[in-house]
């Protein structure tokens, strides 16, 4: 998130929450939680060891169950990552030091629509910059919003772009600012028309016969019965 | 023009799901595939002159006869981190046709005896991903991924596996770290992952684009393969066109096309009026090419020629609108940003790389620092673990080299509209 000027300070100016605690010098370092005295909610508890399970060593769930305490928590929350920690038999240190070094997992309290916009050489040459001022605007003070520019989101070619809680948006007009900010608000469906996930290839030799390219059905036809008929 | 083969029929309703993708004809590879000596299989990819898609353009059949016989745990992991700035071609791919990518993985890891595969795709794309996951469930349905995969003995197993918002993951050792629960951090080189990898096993890692030409090279044969394309650059490749022109998209072209029909034949070229200032032939991270080099074709050799390289095969147009000054800084800091900070040339000479052209842009620097900036990008060139403070440093070096004029153009007027402001400020 190279884009963003806004960094959070604590106390006296400090980058990192809670600094200034007096360190109990007499209690051991972290170790790993006891399964004994934390208590795990059972679906957090389920999830993470499903994920674990689909690995030959469990410490590749570390971002599956991150998310997951995410998406629980709204953020990787102290709590959550020593939940996390306890079940993965792992120290809360070594899953925070993995939470800090991805830009998706949030370590700090956010608002719950992630509204992503990419600010890369493609998507600013195309006006990227304006788009993210102008959501800054529109959004205002609105603390239900985590706006931030982020780089490269891989859709140049619907520049300038935005990832709004993940569906990709775009080309996105200064004029649409208002409305797709209500629709967030509203929890709609952002911009449909401009959704990527129903835009047809620009390749003009790889247009379906058959299909008009504005009629293209969304890529969304998994259908639970496919899967049934084998 | 030959056919299409990767995005042949991409908007076709339906292809993403099995059902459509067997109709025509998916699966077949794998079939014949599963007949045939993995030796010959590993001869054919090399016969093919199929080159890694992903940005470093080793030949893949080279790559995948590097995995050591016997009956260790050998993996094979898909790079789906698409993360190069310009590159979108692989999220096309996995959205429209994942079951292609699926064939072409389980192809290979017959070929390499690999029983364990990954998808390792970046996080933002969460659409894509949730495509994968409902393929790998129906593929799994139909037995081409599991125990006994049709009939043949040969068991093999796919996760995907989702990122969570990393450039560095697209080297693949840092992906390798990253799918092993870690920060993504880089490896040093020896050992290279085809001896120690994922786990410390001999690991496979292709790209998206890579894998998904497996079953066409299966189906047409190496030889034919061979012939589409130019000497040393075999094949289709998708090229993501973006930036300033008419018609962004990705685009499936033979390979030694000229560029000039890449981008203003199939691009549309840069809006009414104006002109190629600069291009990226192969993602930020190659160095950029002018308008005088707009005849060149497009391929590995081609591009290396000039002084560049294909890279993942994204071109990012710039016009004659906008400021070389306004692009360089941007690249520069998007890389300060992603640098893991592992190796001190890359973290220092990032982050002070962005410093020096801040100067330059607000005017406070002279022309002198913009060679100490071009040797700051040497000391970074080959001294770090992988190449993230290279991708930098060669565009960066290769924009001063080629616009120095503009750079101290910027300067001179930047530091002229300064004084005046400050002068306004006096009187």
């Amino acid at each position: 998130m190279a884009s963003d000027p806004q960094v959070v300070r604590f106390e006296q100016g400090s980058r990192v929450p809670g600094w200034d605690d007096a360190a109990d010098l007499d209690k051991d370092p972290a170790g790993v939680p006891d399964a004994a005295t934390t208590s795990v909610p059972e679906d957090l508890r389920a999830e993470i060891e499903a994920s674990m399970a689909k690995y030959p060593e469990r410490r590749s769930a570390a971002i599956p169950a991150l998310f997951a305490v995410q998406r629980r928590y709204g953020w990787c929350t102290p709590q959550g990552i020593e939940q996390a920690a306890c079940v993965m038999r792992l120290t809360p240190g070594y899953l925070s030091a993995v939470a800090t070094f991805y830009d998706m997992l949030e370590t700090r309290a956010v608002g719950k629509h992630a509204v992503y916009v990419c600010t890369n050489i493609s998507c600013s040459l195309c006006g990227a910059d304006e788009l993210l001022a102008a959501l800054r605007d529109e959004v205002g003070g609105d603390a239900d919003f985590n706006l931030r520019g982020f780089e490269c989101l891989g859709a140049c070619d619907i520049a300038p772009m935005a990832s709004v809680n993940g569906e990709y948006v775009g080309p996105v007009t200064l004029a649409e600012v208002p409305e797709l900010v209500r629709q967030i608000r509203a929890g709609d469906e952002p911009l449909p028309a401009k959704q990527l996930r129903r835009r047809a290839s620009a390749d003009p030799k790889a247009t379906a016969p058959a299909a008009d390219a504005t009629s293209v059905a969304p890529v969304t036809a998994h259908s639970a019965d496919a899967t049934l008929q084998s | 023009m030959t056919d299409l083969l990767l995005f042949k029929d991409i908007d076709e309703p339906g292809l993403a799901t099995i059902d459509v993708y067997e109709r025509r004809g998916g699966y077949g590879a794998l079939r014949t595939s599963l007949q045939t000596p993995r030796g010959t299989l590993i001869d054919s990819f090399k016969g093919s002159g199929l080159r890694g898609r992903g940005g470093a353009g080793f030949s893949m059949g080279v790559k995948a006869s590097f995995i050591p016989q016997g009956s260790m745990q050998k993996y094979v992991v898909v790079n789906a981190d698409e993360s190069e700035p310009g590159t979108f071609k692989d999220r096309e791919l996995m959205q429209k046709n994942p079951h292609q990518l699926i064939e072409g993985i389980i192809i290979a890891a017959y070929a390499v005896g690999a029983t364990k595969t990954f998808i390792y795709i970046r996080g933002e794309y969460v659409h894509q991903a949730d495509v994968l996951d409902a393929a790998v469930a129906e593929a799994q349905a139909r037995n081409y991924l599991g125990a006994n995969i049709l009939g043949s003995g040969f068991d093999c197993s796919l996760v995907v596996h989702r990122g969570a918002g990393a450039y560095i993951c697209g080297e693949e050792t840092g992906l390798l770290d990253s799918l092993e629960g870690k920060r993504g951090n880089p490896r040093l080189k020896p050992p290279f992952p085809a001896n120690q990898g994922l786990f410390q096993g001999p690991t496979l890692i292709n790209n998206v684009e890579t894998l998904s030409t497996l079953p066409h090279i299966v189906e047409l044969g190496a030889e034919a393969y061979a012939q589409i394309g130019v000497r040393n650059s075999a094949g289709t490749k998708l090229v993501s066109v973006s930036g300033n022109v008419q018609r962004p998209g990705n685009y499936e072209i033979e390979l030694g096309m000229k560029s000039r029909d890449i981008i203003y034949g199939l691009a549309g070229g840069p809006p009414e009026g104006r002109e190629v200032k600069l291009w990226f032939p192969g993602g930020s991270s190659s160095p950029v090419l002018t308008g005088e080099d707009l005849d060149l074709p497009y391929d590995f050799d081609s591009m290396a020629k000039s002084g560049s390289m294909l890279g993942s095969g994204a071109i990012i147009v710039v016009d004659d609108s906008q400021s070389v000054v306004d692009v360089c800084l941007k690249l520069a800091k998007f890389y300060a940003h992603e640098s893991c900070g592992k190796c001190t040339p890359c973290r220092e000479g990032t982050s002070w790389t962005v410093q020096m052209l801040q100067r330059v842009q607000d005017g406070s620097a002279t022309p002198m620092d913009l060679d100490i900036m071009a040797s700051v990008q040497e000391h970074i060139i080959g001294n770090c673990l992988c190449v993230l403070g290279d991708a930098m440093a060669m565009p960066v070096g290769s924009m001063i080299a080629k616009f120095r004029d503009e750079f101290e153009q910027h300067i001179e007027a930047a530091r002229a509209a300064g004084d005046r402001a400050a002068l306004a400020e006096v009187s």
